[in-house]
């Protein structure tokens, strides 16, 4: 059995810096919520978020609440950090988890060893703290019988 | 346009490690073997097209290597399709040509990519570079390789890829590589040798990356009119397709990409079908890069990369020889220009002047170039005397 994966202790991590598009994503995370562009006329989540719906074009986009849970569509463990930051926390996952709602995203997989990872895996939201401005999404297992 | 626009000249720089050079040296270089290759001088020259570099900041890259090169250009544009930049730019000026805006196109690209700066530093460039989105990927720690490695992933468990046919494709390309003497990496490799050497972002190891290099390629591209006078046998542009399915990795189904839209384009406009090329000269900097793109230019059907690349198939005397000057995995990878070796040595083998890797009877030819995580991808289809 492995340590748990300490990605989610990374010291001086490059943060995202927000844009007029991306910030109610980001000041949602604050409140520990995960939030999706979701198009009013198609019904179409999308991830990254644009100001026009990349399948029907409406720019009728309302960001709405996503229930958290999703599978691990893939993932790799991460032996050769891509810069001093994370060079202390290697190994660990990235993924890319597939939520209910459809869309897509890259995160790290937190909770479980960094080998213990699966494709279809379930998990679930949990939000890392990483300054004041900024709460990164990040995916756990989900419990068993949860 | 097919057919009406043909290389006349290549030329390549040192390539590897050439600490006494810089990009416009490099690239100086590259061009003064496409011109002595071709018969022709700079005054000949009235297009030009480059890409960026990485190792310094040029604000108007067309111009900066016009200007160095003394080009007085009619015509001249930076192409910038990441790693699908060196096709492209062949397409590109057949397209000035034939709009009648220059005759003859000298298109040049690379650096000093690995003695400008560590390793190090160029990954960790790289990593936060533009490859990953830098708001919703960045912050995760993804470098390069592991975003290539989710798509490995996925393909293994879709379809059961394994880490040794992975391997097999470096195995190939590091051979020829090896017959290549201007090749960057050119000691054989085996299949235990790439699965025991340094895991880097599962289930990709440093053998399945491509390598970090200096050098420079030149081609130049003329009317097929005008070729018919100079010295080489001409090499024609008889097809060419783009596609972009994705921009970032990370919100994509992974395991299928725009090849499938720049190949089916390309093989409609040559007229021509997958089983007609010789060879193909595919965009490699990874080994599963490769893989994805073979199946999605229909060399194969989805999910048959991994075994259709095993049994010495994808070898110079296999069924479908694949970048057989050692691509970037192993011939040389200095950035943008790196796919641009693809096109060099699609048009040595045309013209039946790759010595000892010289694939038997070469009359047509793929290249095909990715950038971004293949996410933006130029095909061209080239034909040799054969063909025009």
């Amino acid at each position: 059995m492995n340590e748990e994966s300490a990605v989610n202790n990374v010291i001086d991590r490059p943060l995202p810096a927000p844009d007029a598009a991306t910030a109610p994503y980001w000041a949602a995370a604050r409140e520990n919520r995960l939030v999706m562009p979701h198009c009013q006329d198609c019904g179409h989540y999308h991830f990254y978020p644009r100001t026009l719906c990349p399948q029907c074009s409406s720019a009728r986009i309302e960001w709405t609440a996503c229930t958290g849970r999703g599978v691990v569509y893939s993932f790799t463990v991460i032996h050769r950090a891509p810069s001093p930051a994370f060079a202390a926390v290697v190994p660990y996952v990235v993924a890319a988890v597939r939520l209910d709602e459809g869309p897509h995203l890259m995160t790290n997989i937190v909770g479980c060893a960094y080998d213990a990872v699966r494709i279809g895996m379930p998990v679930q939201v949990t939000f890392l703290k990483a300054s004041d401005e900024i709460t990164l999404p990040m995916f756990e297992p989900v419990a068993a019988g949860a | 346009m097919t057919g009406k626009a043909a290389i006349v000249g290549i030329g390549e720089s040192r390539v590897g490690r050439v600490p006494d050079r810089s990009a416009l040296q490099l690239q100086t270089d590259a061009a003064q073997a496409a011109l002595n290759d071709a018969g022709l001088r700079m005054s000949d020259i009235d297009g030009l097209l480059t890409t960026p570099v990485r190792v310094e900041h040029w604000n108007m890259p067309c111009g900066v290597v016009a200007h160095h090169l003394g080009v007085r250009p009619s015509y001249l544009a930076t192409v910038d399709l990441a790693g699908a930049s060196g096709a492209a730019m062949i397409h590109q000026a057949a397209m000035a040509i034939a709009a009648g805006q220059c005759t003859t196109v000298l298109c040049v690209a690379g650096q000093n990519l690995l003695s400008h700066t560590t390793r190090s530093s160029a990954v960790k460039k790289m990593a936060e570079g533009g490859s990953a989105h830098p708001q919703f990927e960045v912050p995760y720690g993804p470098l390069v390789p592991s975003l290539y490695a989710l798509v490995a992933q996925r393909h293994m468990h879709e379809y059961g890829t394994t880490p040794e046919q992975l391997a097999e494709v470096a195995v190939t390309l590091r051979h020829h590589a090896s017959l290549n003497p201007n090749a960057h990496k050119r000691d054989p490799i085996t299949i235990a040798d790439v699965l025991k050497s340094k895991m880097i972002a599962s289930p990709l190891h440093i053998l399945d990356c491509a390598i970090v290099s200096d050098g420079a390629a030149a081609v130049i591209v003329t009317s097929a009119a005008r070729a018919r006078d100079l010295k080489k046998t001409p090499v024609h542009l008889l097809g060419q397709g783009y596609g972009l399915r994705h921009s970032h990795i990370g919100d994509t189904q992974l395991t299928t990409t725009g090849a499938v839209d720049a190949g089916r384009d390309a093989f409609r406009t040559a007229g021509l079908k997958p089983a007609d090329m010789d060879f193909a000269q595919i965009y490699d900097c990874f080994t599963i890069t490769v893989i994805v793109e073979l199946e999605d230019l229909g060399f194969c059907k989805k999910g048959e990369g991994g075994s259709f690349v095993t049994g010495g198939r994808i070898r110079i005397g296999g069924e479908l020889p694949v970048t057989t000057h050692g691509g970037l995995l192993s011939g040389g990878h200095p950035g943008l220009g790196g796919g641009f070796f693809h096109v060099i040595e699609a048009v040595r083998q045309l013209r039946g002047e790759a010595g000892a890797r010289q694939v038997r009877d070469a009359e047509v030819a793929l290249v095909h170039g990715n950038g971004g995580v293949i996410s933006i991808h130029c095909t061209i289809i080239l034909g040799g005397a054969a063909a025009a």
